[in-house]
């Protein structure tokens, strides 16, 4: 039974999944059993990397701004109407319901932005007053306003998306490309305000409510969420979200909705905008998740969250996605070792980037996981650790390394060290002196270190048989030779085998590392600088922010969309400084 | 006798292992921690089984590879692929069933190209089972896909389906159709769209009456897939369309196609009008004459004036195509006046693909036009485009020229071709001007010597200055291929002494130009010009400064060498190689080297 103790499962580990600067509020808590202590998942940045050049305005680029309308309204008239606060009472409920129909008339924004000037005015008035209407006054929404409202959503917000202006596929960088924004901004976003207000408005009952907010309504809702524009994804995720929380008898359909579009993106297309904010959106229903966890749930951990992985895209929403899948084995420790054998049979060849986010994740994984799981997965773990720590990347091979700093897992290995010092032991050694950074040198020592202060006599036997090993080395890879030769001399004789041409003799890898000296590894390791507790300390410091030091964008960003993206206001804020004081 | 008894019985003893030894061999191999080593002896599977031979491979290497292979994606996708091509390796198609099991589970895992090869390779042992095999084998492995739990394995189904259907009895027939119409109806939007894509390739297997009420009652509610916003199932049905509608007659189309295909014309999502434009000739083609007349030709034109552009561009891409595919007695009166309008407006399209697409066909509606109509409306519009402000419009114009050269002749563009070629000769970037330099030979085919050397020439001697290397590479490959086409003599008189020149240059890159012209010109001038104009530039330059010319220098010696005579070589080439030889630089020795022992 292995002693090490587990740090407090809050603690600091958990820092590091957030994104910086993920300041904004987090969706509230839906489910009743939402937890308060749990930290809220990570919120999906709007911008790309932050530009740290100067802007440059002459780069001239085709116009950022879409939107794909087919049906404009015919009749695109308009006459203003008196302000409600300027209706009689007794006629404000009729009043209320005209400006939405009102609000019901589109315009174009795209083929000619100064068109209906006069009348898009009195749409935006319109819509401003009706947003003020409904966060200010009581009693308002009532049985008639319901369809109109849901209606207006509807007929603003549902739409064929436009043609995604960045590539697609291979060719798709989501750090570099920018969005394309929403051209009917300037109304649509009052739309989604106006309806946020109205699901939030207290008045509002979700029984009157589920006749216009069905199963189709959600489907549509979902469908925008592959949006370009970040803004109205954002938008989204907190409608959704308030929907989720409010219609009990929606949310399998939402859930199974969620996973048809995670099965499309990982399976059939591998682009989509939204994946960020539906995973944000789930990681805050995860925590609501009653115990045991129902089957169905886990079916979603296994068949989706972690498939999710190996999309080429995953830098742009692995926070979240680390964050449901540690949200789960938190829940339920059983799972854990489904969830490891899964992220090895993704874990990435040759994005060393990505490789990196997988060894982030592995690190919140072990931070919370049972010594007894541990035991389960140790193996297979250390195994991938050991090619990672002998990655010619640097990058890959010290954010392996950093695991040794840390303390947990240390106690983990040092319960475990009969079975994991052997599988380590190689690869450690091996680049001790070979690696071609002379960082990773450094941190191996550290390791080797560390292995030898827990046990000094394994370690000496570990150095011997290493010796050993590489002697027989030779001598397998030369029966693997004689082996196939033979088989091929069978197969020849068979007279099938004038059919198949290819019958070439496999090249059988000589992994024998003709570099590598025999020196006593016990003195090589004596004489190296005895300054570990240097790189130790300054490595300890880089190992909680993320070890990727990625290239940054070179193009500088277009000063029109930075500008439209700096001014949009998280929903959430709006919401919260709307919110009249009656509701807490 | 007892020693050759003793050899005797160890030859048998070996035989015994050995007949063991190749499975024990793949198991250890694949027990190996290395990906690689275990693809590659997955990928020698054939190998394996010949070793073993077919009774033992039935027996055993199957089974193992039913039960034991849980591996990674690439070993799996190896397998799969592999296990498409073992007919005769598991003893010809009387036993090709036995390659089943392995295959449908590999045609469940999550991964789709994993899944894809093996449905592929399932598709093809199908045709070499027997129909008492098919029956009693492969149909129950497609019903069992179909009715799987995890949509993977129905996805897979839906392409199995037209593969065993033809030669089954008709009672099976009648389970197979019934299970498709149930995929068609899935619950989950993967396995629809899969069945909507696999429904026409059905359809062209399925008895006319069965396909007038089944699979068409299920194509027209796929092509209205319930679900409001999934256009993705709905644009596949688009693709059903062509392969249905070329299996019936008039009337049935009329009937049972045309109402889809015009919702799907106008459909409010781009890309199922994309779709429809995209198969728009493939279409055209299977409705046949008359709905073309009276249906597509009005689609067409509002789809050419889509609201989107992608839909514009697809339609554009097809206005060749369509127009000479329309029946004789319609084709100009509906050209002139349907298309043309249409064209007229795509030619000043504020987006540039849309544009460029339409300048890629444009040219080739002459011939079906004739001379009068090309000069009176068509000329106008290459003229406009001619001067677009998207390079690509304009090489795409330039590109298609020898369409207009048969049926006007090029002097009617000459005019405003010069400056468009100048400008795209110019351009700042080097795609651009290595697109238009491989258009060069074709335009001095077209243009005339003349008109070349007034106009056209010093531009491509500019290219061979060029800063862009690949431009410089192509300026001289295009001088080899314009001395083809103009002769010898043009070559000494007009190129040869400009290139020289070169030689003599202050910027190596340019002499090195110099000497790689000189490479290609001697293939195509007479081997008197070559001894006697070219090989004393080449000798002269065997003192540069810079040794990468100096090792040109040998490496041409060494081509020009062969051509010459043998006197010619002795007197000066082999001396100037010997000098070389002695070279402080090692490359320049090294080529030297080589040039001598090919010359002598």
């Amino acid at each position: 039974m292995p002693t090490g103790k587990k740090p407090g499962k809050s603690s600091s580990s958990k820092s590091s999944t957030a994104t910086p600067g993920s300041s904004g509020a987090a969706p509230a808590p839906s489910d009743s059993a939402a937890r308060l202590n749990v930290p809220p998942p990570p919120v999906t940045q709007l911008n790309k990397v932050n530009y740290a050049g100067p802007a440059d305005p002459r780069v001239s680029r085709s116009k950022r701004q879409s939107s794909s309308r087919f049906n404009l309204s015919r009749n695109r008239e308009l006459t203003k109407l008196p302000l409600l606060r300027d209706t009689a009472a007794s006629e404000r409920e009729d009043m209320m319901i005209q400006k939405l129909r009102q609000c019901c008339v589109l315009f174009d924004f795209v083929t000619d932005p100064l068109s209906d000037l006069k009348m898009k005015e009195i749409k935006r008035a319109a819509l401003n007053e009706l947003v003020e209407y409904v966060t200010h006054n009581r009693g308002v929404i009532t049985e008639a306003v319901y369809p109109e409202a849901v209606n207006v959503f509807r007929v603003n917000a549902f739409r064929t998306l436009p043609p995604n202006s960045n590539p697609s596929g291979a060719e798709f960088d989501p750090e570099e490309d920018e969005p394309s924004l929403e051209a009917a901004w300037p109304h649509l976003q009052i739309v989604y305000e106006f309806f946020l207000r109205f699901l939030e408005s207290p008045d509002f009952t979700p029984q009157t409510a589920k006749r216009h907010i069905d199963q189709n309504f959600v489907y549509q809702l979902l469908e925008l969420f592959d949006t370009e524009d970040p803004r109205e994804r954002d938008f989204l995720k907190t409608t959704l979200h308030r929907i989720y929380g409010k219609f009990l008898g929606l949310r399998a359909y939402i859930r199974k909705q969620i996973n048809n579009i995670f099965y499309s993106f990982v399976y059939e297309t591998e682009k989509h905008n939204g994946i960020a904010e539906l995973l944000e959106i789930l990681g805050s229903i995860i925590n609501g998740f009653a115990l045991p966890l129902k089957e169905e749930h886990k079916v979603f951990l296994l068949k989706v969250l972690i498939p999710l992985h190996k999309v080429k895209s995953l830098s742009v929403y692995h926070p979240q996605l680390a964050y449901c899948v540690v949200q789960f084995l938190e829940k339920d420790p059983s799972l854990t070792e489904p969830v490891v054998m899964g992220l090895l049979k993704f874990w990435p060849k040759v994005h060393s980037p990505k490789e990196v986010m997988f060894l982030n994740e592995m690190e919140e994984i072990l931070d919370v996981i049972d010594p007894q799981e541990f035991i389960k997965i140790q193996v297979p773990l250390f195994r991938q650790l050991a090619k990672c720590v002998s990655s010619p990347h640097f990058q890959v091979a010290e954010r392996a390394l950093y695991f040794w700093n840390n303390e947990y897992i240390l106690s983990l290995v040092n319960d475990n060290v009969a079975t994991i010092l052997p599988i380590m032991f190689a690869p450690l050694y091996r680049n001790s002196k070979t690696h071609w950074n002379k960082t990773i040198h450094g941190l191996i020592y550290n390791a080797l270190k560390l292995f030898m202060e827990i046990n000094q006599r394994m370690f000496d036997e570990c150095v011997n048989s290493y010796k050993r090993d590489r002697a027989s080395e030779k001598e397998r890879a030369a029966s693997r030779d004689r082996a196939w030769s033979t088989i091929l001399r069978m197969a020849v004789a068979n007279p099938v085998s004038k059919q198949f041409k290819n019958l070439d003799l496999v090249e059988v890898a000589n992994a024998f590392d003709q570099t590598d000296s025999e020196a006593d590894p016990r003195v090589e390791l004596a004489n190296l600088p005895s300054s570990g507790t240097g790189v130790t300390a300054s490595a300890s410091g880089t190992s909680t922010g993320s070890a990727a030091l990625r290239r940054r964008s070179d193009l500088p960003p277009d000063v029109a969309t930075q500008r439209a993206l700096d001014a949009h206001r998280r929903a959430d804020e709006l919401i919260a400084t709307g919110k009249t004081s009656n509701r807490s | 006798r007892v020693h050759g008894e003793r050899v005797k019985m160890a030859d048998q003893q070996q035989a015994a292992d050995d007949s063991l030894y190749p499975i024990a061999v793949l198991i250890d191999e694949l027990r190996n921690e290395d990906v690689q080593l275990r693809l590659n002896s997955i990928k020698k599977l054939s190998t394996i089984t010949l070793a073993l031979g077919v009774e033992r491979t039935r027996s055993e290497l199957i089974p193992f590879l039913t039960d034991t292979i849980y591996d990674e994606d690439e070993v799996l996708l190896a397998l799969a692929e592999q296990l498409g091509q073992f007919t005769p390796l598991v003893g010809g198609p009387e036993f090709v069933h036995c390659l089943l099991p392995p295959l449908e589970s590999l045609a469940t895992v999550e991964e789709t190209v994993v899944r894809d090869k093996a449905v592929d390779s399932l598709r093809n042992i199908a045709t070499q089972h027997s129909p008492s095999d098919l029956e009693n084998h492969f149909v129950p492995l497609v019903k069992r896909l179909s009715g799987g739990d995890w949509f993977t394995s129905r996805t897979s189904a839906c392409g199995l389906f037209a593969a065993s259907y033809a030669r089954v009895s008709n009672s099976v027939k009648a389970e197979l159709r019934q299970h498709f119409r149930n995929l068609c109806g899935d619950d989950t939007p993967m396995v629809r769209r899969a069945a909507a894509g696999k429904l026409g390739e059905f359809a062209q297997v399925v008895e006319t009456e069965c396909l007038k009420s089944e699979l068409i009652p299920l194509f027209i509610s796929l092509a209205q897939d319930e679900q409001v916003g999934n256009d993705s199932v709905r644009l596949l049905a688009v693709e059903a369309c062509v392969s249905i509608a070329s299996l019936l007659g008039t009337e049935d189309i009329e009937l049972h196609v045309m109402p889809t295909l015009r919702n799907a014309a106008e459909d409010k999502s781009w890309r199922v009008r994309y779709m429809v434009a995209d198969k728009f000739t493939e279409l055209q083609k299977a409705v046949g004459p008359e709905i073309t007349k009276h249906d597509l030709v009005p689609a067409f034109q509002s789809l050419l004036k889509d609201c989107e552009a992608e839909v514009r561009a697809a339609s554009a891409h097809k206005v060749k195509e369509f127009c000479q595919n329309l029946s004789p007695d319609i084709r100009e009166q509906v050209i002139m006046t349907n298309i043309l309008p249409c064209v007229k407006d795509l030619v000043i399209d504020a987006n540039q693909h849309v544009k460029s697409a339409l300048a890629s066909v444009i040219m080739g509606l002459s011939p079906t036009l004739g001379k009068d109509n090309t000069i009176e409306h068509l000329l106008p519009l290459f003229l406009t485009q001619l001067k677009d402000e998207c390079p690509e419009v304009r090489l795409n114009i330039i590109s298609n020229l020898d369409c207009v050269n048969e049926v006007i002749g090029i002097t009617q563009l000459s005019q405003s071709l010069l400056p468009a070629i100048v400008e795209l000769a110019e351009d700042t970037k080097w795609r651009v001007r290595l697109a238009i330099i491989e258009y060069m030979p074709l335009l001095a085919g077209q243009l005339g010597m003349n008109f070349f050397d007034e106009k056209l020439n010093s531009l491509c001697m500019t290219w061979l200055v060029d800063h862009v290397f690949a431009i410089r590479d192509a300026a001289t490959k295009n001088l080899k291929k314009l001395v083809e086409k103009f002769g010898a003599e043009w070559a000494q008189s007009t190129v040869l002494p400009k290139v020289l020149a070169m030689s003599r240059d202050q910027n190596y890159l340019h002499r090195m130009t110099c000497l790689f012209c000189i490479n290609l010109l001697s293939e195509a001038c007479n081997p008197e010009a070559t001894s006697k104009l070219m090989l004393p530039t080449i000798l002269s330059m065997a003192n540069d400064p810079v040794a990468n010319v100096r090792f040109n220098v040998a490496k041409s010696l060494q081509k020009l060498g062969k051509q010459m005579d043998a006197g010619t070589v002795k007197s000066q080439v082999l001396p100037c190689l010997q000098k070389l030889r002695a070279d402080p630089d090692a490359d320049v020795t090294y080529f030297a080297q080589e040039a001598t022992e090919a010359l002598s």
